[in-house]
């Protein structure tokens, strides 16, 4: 590098540089104001944009899930209730390598295949940032053990949830259902914005039938987020309204005698409160534990539950449809008397059998000899003299017959409480054209008369049925919902039919006269029961074939399959003067009305009416 | 060669100069250092913001700035006709340096910047960055203004060879600053303006060229600039959320420690290089004004050392130290504001990190030299 010997002119080269200076100073000006327009662009003319953008990256909207409502029996006694359980739940978006992880809580909580499957399933159904349970109802130890593991686990947090809590278990199952999970289809028939938040829905009883009082309104929470989805704080919230409190007419007591009575047989009974129509005890024999559904029941257990023979998730009290056997005699007896097709005077022969004019076809009695020449009315109801009835019912025909029996409430919904509930089958000449295409013939007439047949009850319509009669015609109508607690429950009161109209009040006495004999007439079918009873019980037992027995035949308990015995029934009302409770028992396969069902009626009757053994 | 050829005495300056004030004689320029000062504080104030409240950073970035203003105060101290000699010297060396990063780097981030003695973990750009303008200063100054061709020729090789070596780290950002302080240089030493134009237009031919040379992450930010929203969770993450940052702090910002995109983590690089985002975002318009009030001050201050210095070397160096401080300031704040490409350029004194503000500082020491030497 050789500077040059040229003379350098100082003079003029500063001025030289001191011109760059200046135009140097006018480019940084210029640059300067191109970049505070671009500033002021962002933060005065876009401001409002950038404004709600940045709130929309903090600020997330938040359901808050209302807490489900209580259940009570009427001594408010809790039925189902929510219960802090710990859950395992992951988020997937915060966890780097899904496989390792779950490899890594398998070994410490020894996950099953079941679970590793049920979870991946959620996963599928998941939205991201959800917290997608793996398993429910922690343990201590493994709470503690997920403690220590924390830092290792990203994304896999214990998170504390309400679960819904059955504390009598199997005990009620049945009246009240359960909750589960939501699944898609239920998603689509609930407001999805009410529901956002929660995870549960009821299932089947007085859960479902009362889900939208149950659940309450969705509250919800502004909450700021960081970049990680975590919330810093809450911002403001609107509070949720919890779901009500609904006490109900079940009775603890009386729901545990008669599911005490009835162990070891399939049926149901069902137990009402002639004066509220209240459902004071509705069971159904076996049961389920509807706490294991709550959270998920695994496939094994279901499938056993499932494909039992006897059933245990069929309310029979409501979905149980049987041949009302006898017990629909005292109601055909009211038909007749209406009908003015007899009196009380009015007897038949009874040879023990009835052949209809021109037909050679027998239509025996239960009692081979017959009941006697001359059997009047209240005979008939006490000794369950089939051949009176018969009889009665030819005469009738099926047009009134159906008639009065439809004004009881059979073949119909018996209200609108209960999820599920089955109508039953009311035989008329209208309802064998639809199902059957075929006419009705006159020896269906007969046998429905004894109520076999065609014609099918569900334990709940017989109780009601029962309770109307013993109510003298004035309809009582089966409810399980006693009161609600933020709501006014006179609200709930659904209008009450018509009464029945008797043309004279005379044919409600003697049919119930004739029904108290049934007890404590010596000559009563279900005399048993009436031994030590300190009230007057007005009851019919009936026993229903359940299979057919040929004409030269004899149905003989011994010689058949217990799976085809007969079925047991037994209505039953008390006291018999002023009746406060009515009850319809069924067992399936019970052999004898007078004999199995009858002593679970008893002891139903004396829970309620009997002053109580502390 | 003497830089005091021709000064030309004023009558009486020799009494003047017996009674110059302490601070002169400290080698301290104080219509520099209080701005300096101003902004530094400044700085800290965003930086505790950033760093989420942190005294931890704040302390760091404290004794890196004390580190820096002692080094400062010991290179105003340094007569800048020393730095004169040795300017090709250094050039040279540092030169070597970056050849030898190149071959035996340590390697961060993907970058291969450092170099490492065991003791001593440096980077041979920030060395570039005060020997860049030295050595062209020199180099123009011992030749005539406007420089020739071949002059220019012999800049633009003293300042292509250390400027592709660093690009090939690579470090755009710092290769950018390094260049433009060499090209300052030139500028300010008047080259002609039709090579300026020729200079620009083959910029414009190459320009496509210089595309295949880039490296896809470099690609990917100039995309984005484009189209911000082509991957929003990507490589347009920050851009985004720098922009959200800036717009929703509106005119009076929303408020010191409160500014959600840092403190919830939206904001990437919060407390380096997008620390403007953070400052904008809780100080507003207002804060942004203020912060280019300081800078202007400074490069004022600045570009009158360079005016009044005594000779065409001390000027050049005092212009192009100058001029490099506000490309810092206006790259940074253009890519954070998303018109400039993402390139690590900090926001000078106010970004945390030790290393660029020592290079910055050395520089006002130069400036302050020269400011403080000017009879």
């Amino acid at each position: 590098m050789s500077p040059s010997p040229v003379f350098k002119d100082h003079e003029q080269e500063r001025r030289l540089v001191q011109r760059r200076l200046l135009w140097s100073v006018l480019l940084l000006l210029l640059c300067m104001a191109l970049l505070l327009g671009r500033i002021y662009t962002l933060q005065v003319v876009k401001h409002e944009e950038f404004h709600t953008l940045s709130d929309k990256n903090r600020i997330r909207l938040q359901p808050i899930p209302p807490t489900r409502g209580l259940i009570y029996d009427r001594n408010q006694q809790l039925l189902a209730h929510n219960k802090a359980s710990f859950n395992l739940t992951l988020v997937k978006e915060s966890i780097a390598d899904l496989p390792q992880t779950l490899d890594r809580l398998t070994t410490l909580l020894k996950l099953t295949d079941e679970e590793l499957n049920r979870f991946r399933k959620r996963l599928e159904r998941s939205r991201s940032f959800d917290l997608v349970p793996l398993r429910d109802n922690l343990t201590e130890e493994e709470i503690a053990i997920l403690a220590l593991e924390r830092h290792r686990l990203p994304g896999v947090e214990v998170s504390a949830q309400l679960v819904r809590h059955y504390p009598f278990g199997p005990l009620f199952a049945h009246p009240l259902g359960y909750v589960a999970r939501i699944n898609e289809s239920e998603l689509k028939e609930v407001d999805p914005v009410n529901y956002s938040g929660t995870e549960y829905i009821g299932k089947g009883g007085v859960e479902r039938q009362n889900e939208a009082l149950l659940h309450g309104q969705v509250g919800y929470q502004n909450v700021e987020i960081d970049a990680r989805g975590r919330v810093i704080r809450v911002l403001n919230s609107t509070a949720a309204q919890n779901g009500a409190d609904l006490t109900l007419y079940l009775d603890s007591h009386i729901q545990q005698v008669a599911e005490e009575a009835l162990t070891g047989w399939r049926g149901a009974a069902v137990a009402i409160e002639i004066s509220s129509g209240g459902v004071l005890a509705m069971v159904s024999t076996p049961s389920y534990d509807p706490n294991l559904f709550v959270t998920g029941i695994d496939a094994r257990r279901y499938g056993e539950l499932q494909k039992s023979t006897d059933l245990p998730l069929l309310n029979r009290a409501v979905r149980g449809r049987y041949p009302p056997g006898s017990t629909v005699k005292p109601f055909v007896a009211l038909a007749g008397l209406q009908h003015q097709v007899i009196n009380f005077d009015s007897t038949v022969a009874d040879p023990g059998w009835y052949q209809l004019p021109g037909n050679e076809h027998k239509y025996r009695d239960w009692k081979k000899w017959g009941h006697g020449y001359r059997v009047g009315l209240r005979q008939a109801i006490v000794e369950s003299c089939d051949t009176f009835f018969y009889d009665l019912a030819y005469r009738l025909n099926i047009d009134r017959l159906s008639d009065t029996l439809g004004r009881f409430g059979f073949g119909a919904l018996s209200g609108a409480e209960f999820p599920g509930e089955l109508p039953g089958i009311l035989p008329s000449r209208a309802w064998k054209q639809a199902r059957y295409r075929a006419n009705w013939f006159p020896g269906e007439t007969v046998i429905t008369g004894i109520g076999q047949g065609y014609m099918t009850v569900t334990p709940l319509q017989l109780a009601a049925a029962t309770a109307t009669l013993a109510n003298r015609g004035v309809m009582v109508r089966p409810r399980l919902v006693k009161s609600i607690s933020p709501v006014d429950s006179a609200a709930l009161l659904p209008s009450a039919p018509p009464p029945i109209q008797l043309a004279q009040r005379g044919y409600w006495d003697f049919v119930i006269g004739a029904m108290e004999g049934v007890v404590h007439d010596p000559t009563g079918t279900a005399k048993r029961i009436a031994v030590d009873a300190p009230y007057r019980i007005a009851g019919k037992s009936g026993t229903a074939q359940v299979v057919g027995i040929a004409q030269d035949e004899e149905y003989d308990a011994g010689k058949i399959s217990k799976k085809n015995w007969d079925h047991a029934l037994f209505i039953a009302f008390a006291p018999a003067e002023a009746p406060r409770i009515a009850v319809a028992v069924v067992v399936e396969n019970g052999g004898s009305g007078s004999g199995t069902a009858a002593p679970i009626a008893r002891r139903i009757l004396d829970a309620y009416l009997l002053p109580r053994q502390p | 060669m003497s830089q005091s050829d021709f000064v030309r005495r004023l009558p009486g300056l020799g009494e003047l100069r017996q009674g110059k004030p302490w601070l002169k004689r400290l080698h301290i320029d104080p219509l520099l250092l209080l701005p300096l000062l101003l902004l530094a504080g400044y700085g800290l104030v965003v930086l505790y913001s950033a760093g989420g409240g942190s005294l931890d950073a704040i302390e760091r970035q404290g004794m890196s700035l004390g580190l820096a203003g002692v080094l400062m105060l010991i290179a105003a101290q340094i007569d800048v006709a020393i730095l004169r000699r040795w300017a090709l010297v250094i050039h040279l060396g540092g030169t070597v340096l970056l050849i030898i990063v190149l071959l035996a780097g340590d390697d961060a981030k993907g970058a291969t910047r450092w170099i490492d003695l065991q003791v001593l973990r440096f980077q041979p750009a920030e060395i570039m960055k005060l020997a860049m303008p030295l050595a062209v200063c020199r180099y123009l100054g011992d030749h005539h203004l406007p420089p020739t061709l071949p002059t220019v020729a012999v800049s633009m090789a003293l300042i292509a060879v250390p400027t592709l070596l660093i690009a090939k780290q690579p470090d755009l950002g710092s290769a950018l600053l390094i260049a433009s302080s060499g090209l300052y240089a030139l500028f300010l030493a008047g080259i002609r303006w039709l090579w300026i134009a020729l200079a620009g237009l083959a910029g414009v031919l190459l320009a496509p060229a210089l595309w295949f040379l880039l490296r896809d992450y470099q690609r990917r930010r100039i995309l984005t600039l484009i189209d911000p929203e082509a991957d929003p969770l990507g490589s347009s993450w920050n851009i985004i959320q720098s922009k959200i940052a800036i717009g929703s702090g509106g005119l009076h910002g929303k408020g010191w420690l409160a500014g959600t995109q840092s403190h919830l983590d939206f904001l990437p690089e919060s407390h380096t290089d997008f620390i403007f985002a953070v400052l904008a975002e809780e100080f507003g318009l207002v804060g942004v004004l203020l912060l280019f009030g300081l800078y202007l001050i400074i490069v004022a201050r600045g570009l009158w050392i360079a005016a009044k210095a005594p000779d065409l070397f001390q000027r050049l160096l005092a212009g192009s130290i100058t001029l490099t401080f506000s490309v810092y300031a206006l790259v940074n704040v253009g890519m954070v504001s998303g018109v400039l490409p993402v390139v690590g350029v900090p926001l000078p004194l106010i970004s945390q990190g030790g290393t660029a503000l020592v290079t910055l500082m050395l520089g006002f020491g130069v400036l302050m030299s020269i400011q403080t030497r000017t009879p």
